[in-house]
């Protein structure tokens, strides 16, 4: 009975949050519009917002399109996971050896400042053009996102759990499964979300770059074409998938947190 | 013979160094036997070492030399069974209901499911946490959360208690009463008690016996024994006995905590 005191005010406040931020992109998406109608923007260089919605799900049911779609959300699938699962298994393994991460670290830390792009064209000469080397570069944007997450997860388990683990004389697959992970559970989360995003980034780009099929090929070959409308469509379908599997995976984390008590 | 069962855990020249570039000496030597269904306090400055002297006495940290017994048995680099302990900082698991958090213990050694409920009920209404059972620890104080900890290692009912400094996040008044609270657990469970405190009160009120510890490396400069009945309660801080005991104590601690701060005596 305690508990609800303390949950609801939050609650409601989190709820006014979310209200406000669709209110607000709400408005500026009836913004655009209006300046599209009211001719403020050249209609060649800009569809009106509606129009991109209508054009994106006509798109979607054509055979063609629903192909594209596939092949990249099975590409960023595959890139993802195998991410999570090695970065993860690599973060835990340099967390154990120091003098290993001491060496890495410098590394870990200019990864992102390295523009991974301009390995493509080697990935497809080594690979091939098909869904690899696409998946090699999704899979190498993500994997140094979870592998940091882990190590950072790892570092800020507070040195006091471990001790109340030995303290109950648990062997180390049950400290590791009923202590560790749990303890470093939020800064997981905050890799896998990373790893999602980055994933999708590097697949999308790869199809950009030099590609036979997928959303990222689909929408260079609008824009080479000047068909604005399958671009548009397209891209604001991209968006979409981002910001939704973004939105399910944060959902998820806030039911972790609120079980904790927090936020 | 009738010392090796009275003494309940044994130190033998125990020290302990912090390795590393600059090797920290944190503790000892220390000769301390510690008697079976005492209640044993320790006091002493700052960063004296008496948090490694907890560690090293659980088997948490190996000594660097010395040797340690319990129940008659070494104690080396893991924690024997029988002994219990609440550590100075918050340990509770931010995941786990206060519930789970004192169930934690029990659920993982297989007891009886049943026999935890009871258990558990027991522990956390002693440790009046009754009305937070389904809360999280962030949802509590640091004085309560604290006793999640107090519960969840009672609740294992240890033979050897081991508390660094427990009451350090309640007020004095509460302070008084988990005291009297821990007196009466003490003696319904027999069991012996190595309280580590900074409150000289608490010590002295508390404690068959008081160990006033040296500024690091911690050794002790004095064994106090109080001398109080089995059955007593915060009410003897009016007996005059006990305004000596704090007395000696104070002044054993004196030049010590002047040490440990830098100052001059
Ligand atoms: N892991 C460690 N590595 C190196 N030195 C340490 C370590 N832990 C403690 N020390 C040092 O050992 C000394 C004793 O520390 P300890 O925590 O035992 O003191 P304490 O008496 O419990 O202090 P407090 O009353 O503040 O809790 C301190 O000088 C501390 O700096
Ligand atoms: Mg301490």
């Amino acid at each position: 009975m305690k508990r609800t005191i303390v949950t609801r005010p939050a609650m409601s406040r989190a709820r006014r949050v979310v209200w406000t931020r669709w209110g607000i992109t709400l408005l500026l998406v009836l913004l655009l519009e209006a300046a599209c109608r009211l001719g403020f923007v050249p209609k060649l260089a800009v569809l009106p917002p509606s129009e991109v919605i209508a054009a994106m799900v006509a798109l979607l049911s054509t055979q063609e399109v629903l192909t594209n779609v596939a092949e990249t959300f099975s590409t960023v699938a595959i890139a993802f996971t195998a991410s999570v699962l090695t970065g993860f298994v690599l973060g835990v393994a340099l967390h154990g050896a120091p003098r290993l991460r001491r060496a890495i670290d410098p590394l870990l830390a200019s990864y992102y400042a390295v523009p991974i792009f301009v390995f493509y064209p080697l990935l497809v000469a080594l690979l091939g053009l098909g869904a690899l080397p696409l998946m090699a570069i999704g899979y190498l944007a993500a994997v140094p996102a979870m592998l940091i997450a882990t190590l950072l997860g790892l570092d800020r388990v507070p040195p006091v759990l471990r001790r109340v683990a030995r303290m109950h004389r648990l062997g180390r697959v049950s400290t590791a499964v009923l202590v560790i992970l749990p303890a470093a559970l939020p800064n997981l989360f905050q890799g896998i979300k990373l790893s999602l995003a980055y994933a999708f980034i590097g697949v999308i780009a790869g199809e950009f770059i030099l590609s036979s099929g997928g959303l990222g090929y689909a929408i260079a070959f609008a824009y080479d074409s000047f068909d604005n409308r399958t671009m548009y469509g397209l891209m604001l379908f991209v968006l979409l998938s981002a910001v939704i599997s973004n939105g399910l995976l944060s959902s998820w984390e806030s039911r972790l947190q609120r079980r904790r008590g927090l936020q | 013979m009738t010392d090796a069962t009275a003494a309940h855990a044994v130190l033998h020249g125990v020290t302990r160094v912090y390795p590393g570039a600059n090797p920290v000496h944190a503790l000892g030597p220390i000769d301390l036997s510690i008697t079976r269904g005492s209640f044993f306090s320790v006091v002493g400055p700052s960063g004296c070492g008496k948090s490694t002297l907890l560690d090293v006495l659980a088997g948490l940290s190996p000594p660097s030399a010395g040797r340690i017994t319990f129940e008659g048995q070494p104690v080396n680099g893991t924690v024997p069974d029988g002994v219990g302990v609440v550590f100075q900082e918050d340990s509770s698991f931010p995941w786990l209901t206060v519930r789970d958090n004192v169930a934690f213990g029990l659920r993982r050694i297989g007891t009886d499911p049943a026999e935890i409920a009871r258990r558990v009920d027991h522990a956390i209404g002693f440790m009046g946490l009754t009305d937070f059972a389904a809360a999280y620890p962030a949802q509590l104080s640091g004085g309560m959360r604290q006793r999640v900890c107090i519960a969840r290692t009672l609740v294992l009912r240890p033979r050897l208690i081991l508390l660094d400094e427990p009451f350090g996040a309640l007020d004095q008044q509460t302070r008084l009463l988990m005291g009297d609270e821990l007196l009466r657990l003490w003696r319904e469970t027999d069991a012996t008690v190595l309280l580590i405190t900074h409150a000289l009160d608490e010590a002295a009120m508390l404690s068959d016996r008081v160990g006033v510890m040296s500024a690091r490396p911690g050794r002790f400069i004095d064994l106090l024994d109080t001398g109080w009945p089995r059955d007593r309660d915060s009410r003897i801080v009016s007996d005059p006995g006990f305004g000596a005991i704090t007395a000696r104590l104070w002044s054993s601690l004196r030049t010590e905590s002047m040490k440990a701060i830098g100052a001059r005596a």
